[in-house]
């Protein structure tokens, strides 16, 4: 399937940076300066919110002023460094590759790609860990598995290898869909259904859990990376819309763990 | 914590948290499709724009921002036990304003957020406000801590608030401008991530903690779990109110 780089729908075009003449900044450096002016903006709401709490409700101003200030400048600048290697390096090359897996044209490397990514992303993530580990802990004080650390541990990995698992059919699935074609809101709105009858059947210990374990799956670097991905496979395929097509790979992360993680609590007990 | 190992544990972190994508990415770019780089200087600065980002982000976070919030969560709700503003509904009145704003403000500096909201605004050729997508989500996230604020102040059941939101969430789903109910499922997903759920997290802890009768085990958990319903829900009525106002602004007609 040919395709040219030229029919993706560009960025709109952006006012330029009035410079004084004769200096011209590096594009590099030019995107970092516009960053950090969207970055600050951002950032200006939280900063408002915790003064107007510390200041005037309650009535103290923060001890060391020097650390927090540079805590909010590393925020400032971590932001606008992460927004510059979006559009430098995750959304290019997740939409290029979604656009070299279509020219290959074997459904095949692009589930597996599909599956690698969101299982790959989701079983070495520190917040799954920690939320599998607590939920191991509260299981075995439930009396649902035995309380020796082996079983704990045992209990806390297979959690682990089950969301995992959810986020990397979850990713397939989507990636089905966007190839079909098929509408996101059956599947979506079919997939809570489930997940309000399994909320019926499930152990109960397992049921805020899994409501968790939805929330954890989607980090930082996984977003952008799977959204370009949905993007760049609807922008590819002819017949394809990348607004109606191209999003809801996220949607699919944050459900499936839910639905596999109580399906887990159901088939252990 | 000192700086050098605040540094070295978040580089750390981040690194790890970044490897697998590296390893999934060099294997399918490489050994799959068999394809090199486009630009690849540009692609490796732009990765390390993203860690270095990453890591800035969270040790400033860690630093300034979550301390400082815990704290005041944990001052709000001390004085709200001991009753200094009053009984009844007002006794908690802070909190729930405290739980609107940091609902808010954290979702609007959530990056992920920034990453798919820019995203939408680039497909869209425009026509979906980047600003104002991010603005619905971060009512929809304030709206619904609010709502699990309350929640765990009166021990109510977390399940009939999920349900009843997801029922609203269908409804709009049918008349929702189609375009759009995609990207609403999605922001559900994006709006609770590393600045939103440790604050977050830390209130609804010391919450039902401090609240008599109500247990951190069953009650603190589940307010990150009403952020995605009205996220979404907030999304789609965002969409309907401007299919609303473009129609209007179509026929030429404004109602008297």
């Amino acid at each position: 399937m040919a395709f040219n780089f030229q029919l993706l729908p560009g960025l709109p075009p952006r006012p330029r940076l009035r410079m004084p003449s004769g200096f011209r900044m590096p594009p590099v450096l030019r995107n970092l300066v516009r960053a950090l002016g969207d970055s600050i903006r951002d950032l200006a709401p939280i900063i408002t919110v915790i003064a107007f709490f510390q200041i005037l409700v309650l009535g103290q101003a923060p001890d060391d002023f020097l650390t927090i200030l540079a805590g909010l400048l590393c925020v400032a600048a971590g932001l606008t460094l992460f927004v510059a290697g979006l559009e430098m390096a995750l959304f290019p090359l997740g939409e290029s590759m979604a656009n070299g897996f279509v020219r290959k044209g074997s459904p095949t490397a692009l589930l597996a790609f599909a599956f690698a990514l969101g299982f790959g992303t989701t079983v070495a993530e520190p917040a799954l860990i920690a939320v599998c580990a607590e939920a191991a802990q509260a299981a075995a004080e439930a009396g649902v598995i035995a309380g020796d650390p082996a079983a704990i541990a045992r209990y806390a990995l297979e959690l682990r290898y089950v969301v995992a698992f959810a986020v990397g059919t979850a990713i397939v699935i989507g990636v089905i869909r966007i190839l079909m074609g098929w509408p996101i809101h059956w599947l979506i709105i079919g997939g809570y259904a489930l997940v309000v009858v399994m909320t019926v059947f499930a152990p109960r210990e397992i049921v805020s859990i899994a409501y968790d374990s939805g929330a954890v799956t989607t980090s930082t670097i996984t977003v952008p990376m799977v959204t370009a991905l949905g993007v760049g496979l609807a922008s590819s395929i002819r017949g394809r819309n990348p607004m109606l097509d191209g999003f809801g790979l996220i949607a699919f992360a944050s459900l499936t763990p839910m639905i596999f993680v109580m399906g887990y609590g159901m088939v252990a007990n | 914590m000192d700086w050098a190992e605040l540094t070295f544990s978040t580089l750390f972190g981040t690194l790890r948290d970044v490897l697998p994508i590296v390893l999934v990415v060099i294997v399918f770019q490489f050994l799959v499709l068999r394809r090199s780089l486009a630009n690849p200087a540009r692609v490796l600065t732009g990765f390390v724009f993203v860690v270095l980002g990453i890591v800035l982000f969270l040790i400033g976070l860690e630093t300034a921002i979550f301390p400082l919030g815990r704290g005041m969560a944990e001052q709000l709700i001390a004085q709200a036990i001991a009753g200094v503003d009053g009984q009844g509904w007002l006794r908690y009145g802070w909190i729930y304003l405290f739980a609107f704003a940091i609902g808010f403000s954290t979702t609007m500096a959530e990056p992920s957020l920034i990453a798919v909201a820019g995203k939408a605004g680039e497909i869209s050729g425009g026509s979906v406000g980047v600003l104002g997508l991010r603005m619905a989500v971060a009512l929809g996230v304030a709206t619904g801590i609010t709502l699990g604020v309350y929640r765990i102040i009166y021990g109510l059941p977390i399940h009939w608030f999920i349900i009843a939101g997801y029922i609203v969430v269908v409804i709009q789903t049918a008349t929702a401008p189609r375009k759009m109910v995609p990207l609403a499922y999605d922001s559900g997903g994006v709006t609770t991530s590393t600045v939103t759920v440790p604050l977050v997290a830390a209130l609804g802890l010391g919450l039902a903690g401090a609240v008599p009768g109500r247990n951190p085990l069953i009650d603190g958990f589940g307010l990150i779990a009403f952020a995605a319903p009205f996220a979404i829900i907030s999304v789609l009525a965002y969409a309907q109110l401007s299919a609303y106002m473009a129609r209007k602004g179509r026929t030429g007609g404004s109602r008297k």
